[in-house]
């Protein structure tokens, strides 16, 4: 089975990823997540990373417009997105491995509907 | 580095455990670098156990804790807590969520739960060991509060913390306060009208020297945090020099020039039964100034001609306020049902109950509607709630107070006007607790009762002027019961009000029913994820007055707790620069949303230099840097590097 790293934020995607569980919504066991406050604060290095640890995937659940930070959220977290894709496909490697999606606070079916599609793809990409 | 960890796996009664295996979990991490002991527990957040932890820390000089249970928005703060009582720093304690995103979502597949388990609490031990012992920054707080909304929860959450000391800002988008209370006649259980109720509060509100109340305002932006929020009010124009009512004639000319008015609009306080002018004053209602609606105004100027105390030129104003924390208490709208919902716009004589409710406080001595005198009235329950079976709609939730409200209309209607029969076309009565008295009461002077599920509900038919209702009513073993009735009353529930504007202002997150949403029913039933910022009444989901005014109490004690002392203690997240690495290029000052990034002299070289004082954690900062010179406390990247390390393994 792929394994996905998530990267979600404490305010935001973090509530609708535990109300998935409260829902006995079910996802792909090998998904982990690691909580940041905001998804315009990750590293590239950090997904770098990830995937040379051996994760299939990673996946963004990005704050977007709920950000209580700032409004540019959306479009900060797409240029991480961008610049890690850069690198991606810089070391040949499966851009499409990398996904983000804005996760509400109460969007635990999109969670669980994204995370599991993306681990649909995963496995068809072996 | 920790060395001496203490690693806590819950089983949150059977919870966690019956999915996870907790004793392999506990193998698999007894034995990590650093961990000193690791323990099952039933319920880690139990006193007993917080005790049994307290003592180890002192006994076996733990230095890092690992609680492995719940969602951290429970019980991190618990758990600080017990560090902080054992001597420990509280920012050496991790917590590993295992039951919201391990044991509840991947109930299905408990040997692979088993797994993620294990990695998630090995990837909290990775991050316990590399914590750093932190001091929680203390900012000074304003001890000023704003009270969105002064209906009943308004203005008695405002009450509360003027009360205690606090200032108190309380607006309302609407020129009269009172909000949906101030709509009401007689209320249950107490016999007040709802209009006494909200003019005992407006005149408390008035005399309090702590409080400000602004109607006709809103607030149309939020900049700031916790402690110190700013915010931009819009406060609109009455249209009126507020000084008129002084004027000795005033109220005469004042009636004239409301009859002068060629404006008509539908008047929303009597849910549309009534009409009203662009200029208008509402009887009863408070503060009692009369007021221009700027909306329908044509500016014709004949109110002006006949008092001139009228300036319909007069423009809004706008006010910069400082507050320690922010107070959402916007209520409800009703539900409006849909066309063709129980004959709804399609039928004339069938109405929501609020509408019921205003029709009882207009009408004379007869109950008329339309053309017809009402003597058989038909309540269908349930309207816009508990939307299953049949009943389309994403309104899954049961309002709570209507079938009490439609019970109590139906009680008075039968008391204010002769021969009126009462059928209630029920799916099961809940009158819960001491309002069941009014069922009671209704049930004893004859009123009938039916009952449906939601596979079969009321349907309500219209030929040659005869309304028809007709259900299979489940108390009569599924007979089929139809009555001919002269008024149909759609008892209505709460939803959500349409304007959301003060949600996304405020970024409070909203729940699966669409209300606002508290971070736990039982735990946090009044604060948000948002820090400083509280919900009270029926903005956070369907309440009676009763459980509005309890809510209001808890949401004005846990602000003032909060914003009172002068001081908050921070989270202390912030961003960090390596000056050694750094070479000032300007990248992180242009993604910070706060301009926390300055620049200062460093061995030569010009760098950045965070400003702790207004850095808010976010780490925006970070992924612009070229040379990697930005680590965020708590989330540096070796604590990431290495919960990605034991996640993988």
């Amino acid at each position: 089975m792929s394994s996905i790293l998530v990267f979600s934020t404490e305010k935001i995607s973090d509530p609708a990823i535990d109300l998935a569980g409260l829902l006995k919504q079910h996802y792909p066991p090998t998904v982990y997540t690691i909580s940041v406050p905001c998804s315009s604060g990750i590293k590239p290095a950090w997904i770098m990373h990830a995937f040379e640890k051996g994760f299939d995937g990673v996946f963004i659940a990005a704050d977007g417009t709920d950000c209580p930070f700032s409004e540019t959220c959306t479009e900060k977290t797409a240029e991480i997105v961008a610049r890690t894709h850069e690198i991606m496909e810089e070391k040949g490697m499966d851009k499409a491995r990398l996904r983000m999606a804005a996760i509400c606070s109460v969007c635990s079916q999109a969670f669980v509907k994204q995370v599991s599609g993306f681990s649909e793809y995963l496995e068809g990409s072996d | 580095m920790k060395k001496r960890i203490g690693v806590y796996i819950c089983e949150c009664g059977s919870n966690i455990s019956d999915y996870v295996d907790v004793e392999k979990v506990r193998d698999a991490v007894k034995d990590e670098e650093g961990v000193a002991l690791a323990k099952i527990t039933m319920f880690a957040c139990a006193d007993s156990t917080q005790q049994e932890i307290v003592n180890d820390i002192k006994e076996e000089k733990l230095d890092g804790m690992v609680v492995a249970s719940c969602s951290p928005k429970l019980h991190l703060f618990t758990f600080r807590n017990v560090a902080e009582r054992a001597g420990m720093n509280k920012y050496n304690y991790v917590q590993s969520n295992i039951r919201e995103q391990v044991s509840w979502a991947h109930s299905d597949k408990p040997a692979e739960a088993t797994e993620k388990a294990i990695r998630s609490v090995k990837a909290a031990i990775a991050r316990a060991m590399l914590s750093e012992a932190l001091v929680s920054p203390v900012i000074s707080s304003e001890n000023v509060a704003l009270v969105v909304g002064a209906g009943i929860a308004g203005m008695r959450t405002a009450l509360d913390m003027a009360n205690t000391g606090t200032k108190v800002y309380l607006i309302d988008s609407d020129h009269f306060v009172g909000g949906r209370t101030a709509q009401w006649g007689e209320i249950f259980p107490t016999g007040e009208t709802g209009r006494e109720v909200i003019t005992g509060f407006y005149d408390e509100v008035i005399k309090n020297e702590n409080i400000i109340l602004h109607t006709g305002c809103k607030a149309v932006s939020k900049a700031g945090s916790v402690g110190n929020f700013d915010i931009k009010l819009k406060i609109g124009s009455r249209g009126i020099k507020m000084d008129a009512a002084a004027s000795g004639d005033f109220d005469e000319r004042l009636e004239k020039a409301i009859a002068a008015c060629p404006v008509s609009v539908a008047d929303d306080f009597d849910f549309g039964l009534t009409n009203r002018k662009a200029l208008y004053r509402s009887d009863g209602r408070m503060p009692a100034l009369p007021v221009v609606d700027r909306e329908n105004c044509t500016k014709c100027g004949e109110c002006v001609k006949i008092c001139p105390e009228i300036d319909i030129q007069i423009e809004e104003t706008y006010e910069e306020i400082k507050v320690g924390s922010v107070i959402v208490a916007t209520g409800f709208d009703p539900y409006e049902p849909s066309e063709g919902e129980f004959g709804y716009g399609e039928i004339n004589n069938v109405i929501t109950l609020q509408q019921f409710r205003r029709l009882i406080e207009i009408s004379g001595e007869k109950l008329t509607y339309g053309d017809r005198e009402i003597k058989t009235i038909a309540w269908i329950f349930c309207v816009g709630s508990r939307q299953t079976g049949v009943l389309k709609g994403e309104n899954k939730y049961c309002s709570r107070h209507c079938c009490t409200s439609g019970i109590h209309a139906a009680v008075l209607a039968r008391k204010k006007f002769d021969g009126i029969t009462n059928i209630h076309f029920t799916r099961g009565v809940r009158t819960y607790g001491k309002l069941e008295t009014i069922y009671e009461e209704s049930s004893v002077a004859g009123d009938i009762y039916l009952q449906s599920y939601d596979d079969s509900v009321p349907v309500v038919s219209h030929e040659n002027g005869i309304i028809n209702v007709k259900v299979d009513d489940i108390l009569t073993g599924d007979r089929e019961m139809e009555i001919d009735v002269d008024l149909v009353v759609l008892v209505t529930g709460m939803v959500p009000r349409a304007d959301k504007t003060i949600g996304d202002i405020m970024k409070i997150p909203t729940g699966l029913d669409k209300f606002f949403n508290e971070v736990h029913p039982k735990l946090k039933p009044v604060e948000t994820v948002m820090d400083g910022i509280f919900l009270a009444g029926t903005a956070q989901g369907p309440k009676n007055i009763t459980e509005t005014l309890n809510v209001s109490h808890s949401a004005a004690i846990k602000a003032h707790a909060l914003i009172s002392g002068g001081e908050i203690e921070l989270e202390p997240t912030m961003a960090k620069i390596d000056k050694k690495l750094c070479e000032w290029c300007g990248k992180c000052l242009e993604a910070c949303p706060f301009k926390s990034i300055d620049k200062e002299e460093y061995e030569g070289k010009t760098v950045a230099v965070v400003n702790t004082s207004t850095c808010k954690g976010c780490g925006m900062c970070l992924p612009p840097c070229p040379v990697n010179a930005i680590q965020l406390t708590g989330f540096s990247d070796r604590e990431i590097i290495s919960m990605i390390d034991a996640l993988a393994e």
